[in-house]
Formats: structure tokens, sequence, C-alpha cells
């Protein structure tokens, strides 16, 4: 991304300083430098903002929220924000030190968020797609029930829509108060990306610092595409369990983005400065309104289990493949 | 220990009392009810990747009319065993085979049946670098639509990720003293209340027992132990196991494949959030 198309697509955003919640708002009233945690630079919040909140000297990548992470990924930062309703029912009335109902109402207070993700429907690069946004500082960005029925929902909401999907993951793994609840929520998530690809609609998976646990072991890593900003923390196990376990140091660099990218896992690590023009570049390619439906494999004999997967399982029943073949014959010979 | 009441235990057990007897030394594993309840049993090794991971044993056999593929994760008995095993606890390899046989099973046709007993997957460096979070979210991603039955039973330790990996059902069941649940114990506490002493505390809030789950939802079905657990009598746990899993496989093969799906997606679509729309059906 050039620098220029980095100003002019700033100045759009600040058209809409409106919208912008508190927590964003607030940063830029807290005094007017920031020091890098990496390089010790001194960086003017604006500079800071300016560059995505990537330190322009040394390239860190501070963490932002998740409705920046929306305004940044869509076209002009223009999204409709949806499932806002949808949060956390405390289903196990669970208490530790403090109940859990009171440390969501904190959360929510603190962050002006609704839960740990936001979902958003909007334009990148002309596409439409359906992205969800973890949220690191409410809660962890910990999955409960609510994150993963939003996450679902905007699944489905692709499915439906033909549309494309990107979930931006941070996030420790399950909610632990809300139990195996939160565990089926891998299972859930998992299942409905699973018709997406039978769909052949793209997803692609953007991971940012810290994901672990089962976020990492669910939708995180199922994307067509896997990417991750420099630098970021992702694993399965947490490195202080795994240290534990072991009872040795770790590598430098273990569970870093480098280091899943040399051990295959990623597609590509990507700097938040070129990340949304890398998106567009790959939805570019993957979504094609040629494509429609995977073909079938067909049934198997099981007895009275024959007969072929009905199309209703791979997308919106209004879409006829048979007929499009036949109107329109792929490959003459 | 709250006894049995019409099949279902009642909620109000002491929990850390499940966590104990789900983990006890004595309890049958995989093993042991394979050899109980099948016969003819192969074992099939390797994930044709990288290596073949002995805490996760997968076989094809023939239980009553029925040819059925097995998965088990496998704890050890005594010391060799168990560093063999890895304590059950899966790396990549394990669940890549699980994969491969998940697939082998459903191109001929044959249910799968998933025996579940595991502390968690492997947490280590060389599970991170073969990408340990790719294996598990894989496996759950082609569960979701394998066309054959799937019955999973919990038989001991329902270690988080590591234990839903191979968790994703038509039926999912669970043995009376068995337990599952998203964190151990006492990584809870330790996390929670600081201090991982506090355990029994936190396997109370974490609802982690069978009744616990078969009121969520989250199970359909408890099978019942001899009074004390099941490690005072195999033979009389693989009999209910026998009895539960007949039944559980027959209902789900009555099923056309469709209907298993969409049955498979709506469960897991209910989890949290009842009613609210599914996917299209
Ligand atoms: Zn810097």
């Amino acid at each position: 991304m050039s620098e220029r198309r980095h100003m002019s697509w700033f100045k759009k955003k600040n058209q809409r300083i409106e919208s912008v919640p508190a927590e964003e708002r607030r940063v830029k009233t807290e005094g007017v430098f920031e020091k890098c945690p990496e390089c010790d630079a001194a960086l003017y919040k604006r500079e800071l903002e300016e560059s995505l909140h990537v330190c322009p000297h040394c390239g860190h990548h501070f963490r932002i929220g998740a409705r920046l992470r929306l305004a940044i990924l869509y076209d002009e930062g223009k999204y409709e924000e949806l499932d806002a309703e949808v949060t956390s029912n405390d289903p196990l009335d669970f208490v530790d030190t403090q109940p859990y109902k009171e440390r969501l109402e904190q959360a929510r207070r603190r962050t002006g968020l609704p839960e740990a993700v936001i979902n958003g429907r909007g334009l990148v690069g002309g596409h439409l797609v359906m992205a969800s946004a973890m949220d690191f500082s409410f809660l962890g960005g910990s999955m409960g029930c609510a994150v993963g029925e939003k996450i679902t929902r905007n699944i489905e909401r692709a499915i439906r829509a033909r549309a494309s999907v990107v979930i931006v993951s941070q996030s420790g793994g399950a909610r632990m108060q809300e139990g195996t609840l939160s565990l089926m929520q891998m299972a859930k998530i998992s299942a409905a990306l699973a018709f997406l690809d039978r769909a052949r609609l793209p997803y692609i998976s953007v991971i940012t610092d810290p994901t672990t646990g089962g976020v990492t072991a669910s939708f995180a890593m199922l994307g067509d595409l896997n990417i991750a900003e420099p630098k970021a923390l992702i694993g399965f196990a947490g490195p202080r369990v795994i240290e534990q376990t072991i009872r040795q140091k770790l590598p430098k660099d273990f569970q870093t983005s480098e280091f899943l990218l040399e051990h295959g896992m990623l597609d590509a690590v990507v700097d938040r400065r070129e990340l949304r023009d890398w998106i567009v570049r790959a939805l570019d390619f993957m979504y094609n309104p040629e494509v429609h439906f995977q073909p079938l494999k067909p049934e198997l004999p099981l007895g009275n289990g024959a007969g072929t997967l009905p199309e209703a399982l791979l997308g919106s029943q209004d879409e006829k493949p048979e007929e499009k073949s036949e109107a329109e014959p792929e490959v003459k010979s | 220990m709250q006894t049995q009441n019409n099949g279902e235990i009642l909620p109000s057990g002491n929990a850390f009392d499940h966590v104990r007897i789900a983990r006890h030394p004595e309890r049958p594993y995989a093993w042991d009810f394979i050899e109980r309840l099948f016969v003819n049993f192969i074992e099939l090794h390797g994930d044709r990747r990288f290596a073949d991971d002995p805490a996760v044993i997968c076989g094809f056999a023939k239980y009553k009319k029925w040819e059925i593929f097995v998965i088990g994760q496998q704890k050890g008995r005594d010391t060799k065993q168990r560093r063999l095993r890895n304590f059950g606890m899966s790396k990549p390899e394990g669940y890549r085979k699980a994969i491969r046989a998940m697939k082998h099973a459903e191109k001929f046709g044959r249910p799968i049946v998933c025996l579940i007993d595991t502390p968690g997957a492997y947490p280590g460096i060389d599970a991170e670098e073969r990408g340990q979070a790719e294996a598990i979210a894989h496996s759950l991603f082609s569960m979701a639509t394998l066309s054959v039955p799937i019955i999973s039973v919990i038989i001991g330790e329902g270690g988080s990720g590591g234990a839903l990996a191979i968790g994703v059902g038509d039926a999912v069941l669970m043995f009376e003293n068995s337990i599952y649940s998203v964190i151990s114990p006492e990584g809870c506490a330790a996390i929670l209340w600081k201090n991982s002493a506090e355990a029994p505390r936190a396997s109370e809030s974490l609802r982690l027992t069978a009744g616990d789950l078969l009121e969520l939802k989250i199970i359909d079905g408890i099978i019942s132990e001899p009074v004390g657990g099941a490690h005072t009598s195999f033979d009389e746990a693989a009999k209910a196991f026998d009895g539960a899993l007949e039944k559980a496989l027959g209902d789900a093969l009555e099923l056309t494949p469709v209907e298993r799906l969409r049955l498979r997606y709506n469960k897991l679509r209910s989890f949290g959030f009842e009613n609210s729309g599914g996917l299209m059906w």
C-alpha cells in the first residue's frame, strides 16, 4: 500500500469520526506521545494512527480493537455492525472469585463492546464480506456461546448471500466461565465453515496477537488462506503450559507468526499496512461468480441411506446447479 | 456419589469425585472395551505424513452384525505403557491418523465409533511445530460432513479440544463417572482462583459431569457404571456400554446420510443458543 493511498483513506475515515467508539477516541486525547515497546521510539499518536498503529521505525504492531480492525478492513471504513444483541447469558451461573455476570458487565463498560467479537457486513474491494473481528480487551477475547453464535451467524449469512468471510482472531481461547458449552463452539463454528467450504465461498483467517487455545484449534486454522500479522503469538497450548509440561526453555521465536510460517501453517505473514490490499487481491482471485457448488460426492450405499446430498446442504436453495450446467456446458470437445 | 435414578444421574453429586474416578489408574481404557465388545479388531497405524501416534488406536472390527471403524484414545497402564501412550495425550499425527481413518471408513460406508479418554492434546514443542491446532481444527471440520454414522463415547477423561477433536457425533455418550471439560479443574482453579488446590470448587463450577452435560444437552445419554466406578468391574462396564452402543448405532443407521448431517449440524448449532436460526434447513 502506498503512503499516499494511506493518507487518503484516513481523510475519508475522519469524516465519520462521530461513529468511532469511545475506546478509540480516548486514544486521541490521552497525551500526544506513545512509546514503542520494541524500539523505545516516542511516537506521535497522530503518526501512529496514520500508520494503522504500526511503529513507523521498527514495524512493531500495536494491538488494536475489533471496531478499528473492521474500519481498516472495509472500503472507506464503512460497515454495518450485526448481531450486537447476541451477548452471553451466563448459562452456567458461574461464580469464581467474582460472579461471571459481574465480569461481563465490567468488560462491557470498560471496552464499550457488547462481546469479544464484532460482526460486520460491508464491501472489501467491492466484494461483499461478512467479517468478524475479535477483541482481546474483552475478557481476553475468550470464546463463549455468544462469540460462537455470532461467528456462526456471520458464516451462515455469507452462505445465504454468497459472500466471503474474513475472521480476525485475537483470543486466549475458549471461555472457562461457560464450561463445556464454550468448548462446543469450536465444533459449531468448524461445522459452519465446512458448509461454507462446500459452497465454494472464500474464507480468509487473519490471525493477530495473541491467538491461542480453542480459537487456534478451530476456525483460525481453517481458512482457505491463513495469514497473520508479524510477530503475533499463535499457538495451541500457551507457552507457560508448555514450559511447565516439558520443563525446559522454549526456543526463541517459538509460536510467533514467523515460526508458524516456517513450519507451513500460514500462507503469509502480512504487515497491517499491507493487509487490506492483500485481502482484496486474494478475494479478487477466490471470489469467482462462475463457481457455485462443490460437486457432490455420490452418497454411500448404506442400505437405507442411498441417494445424493441435496443442494440444500451446499448453498441457497434457489440455485439450480443442474440447470446451469445444461445451459452453459463447461467444455465443448 | 449420587447413584442412578432411572438411568440418569442426579447432577447434585460431588463433581470432584467424578474427576477422581474418571482418572482412576485402574479404570478401563479403550483397549479394555475393544477387547470385550468387538471381534476381529485389526489395528491400522500411521498418519501417512509423519508418524504413528500410539496415544490413538485406529482399526476396524466386527461389532454384532456391523463392520465398524474404531478410534480410541489410549492411556497406558504401567510406567512403560504410559510413556509409550504419552499418558493418552495425542500429538498432531494422532489426530491426522484419526482423520485418515474417518475418511477411510466413510469411503467404504462403515460407521465410526470414537472412544474418548485424554487429559488433553499434548502441549509440547514438537506438537506445536507440526500444527497441533491445525490437526484438531481439521478433524472438527471433517467430522461435520462425514456421511457415515459417528458415535462418540467419553469413557474417562474428556480433556478439552484434545477430546472434542474426535467428539463430534450423531450420538455423544458419557460413562457415568467420566468428565468432559473445557479445561482441567486444576488449570481452571490456577487461573481463576490463583490456586490449583481449589480444583474441587472449579469442578463444581465447570459443570463437567455426565449428569450436568446431559442437562445442558451437550450429550445424548449416560452409560451406567458398576457401583464404585467402572474400575470395579470391567465386564459390567463393558456390558452397559454394549447396550448403549448397539442402540445408538442402530438409531443412527436408521437415518439417511442427509438426515444425519442435518441433525448433527442442528445439534451443534443449538449449543448455547437454542432455535437461533440454523443454516438452510
Ligand atoms: Zn518501534
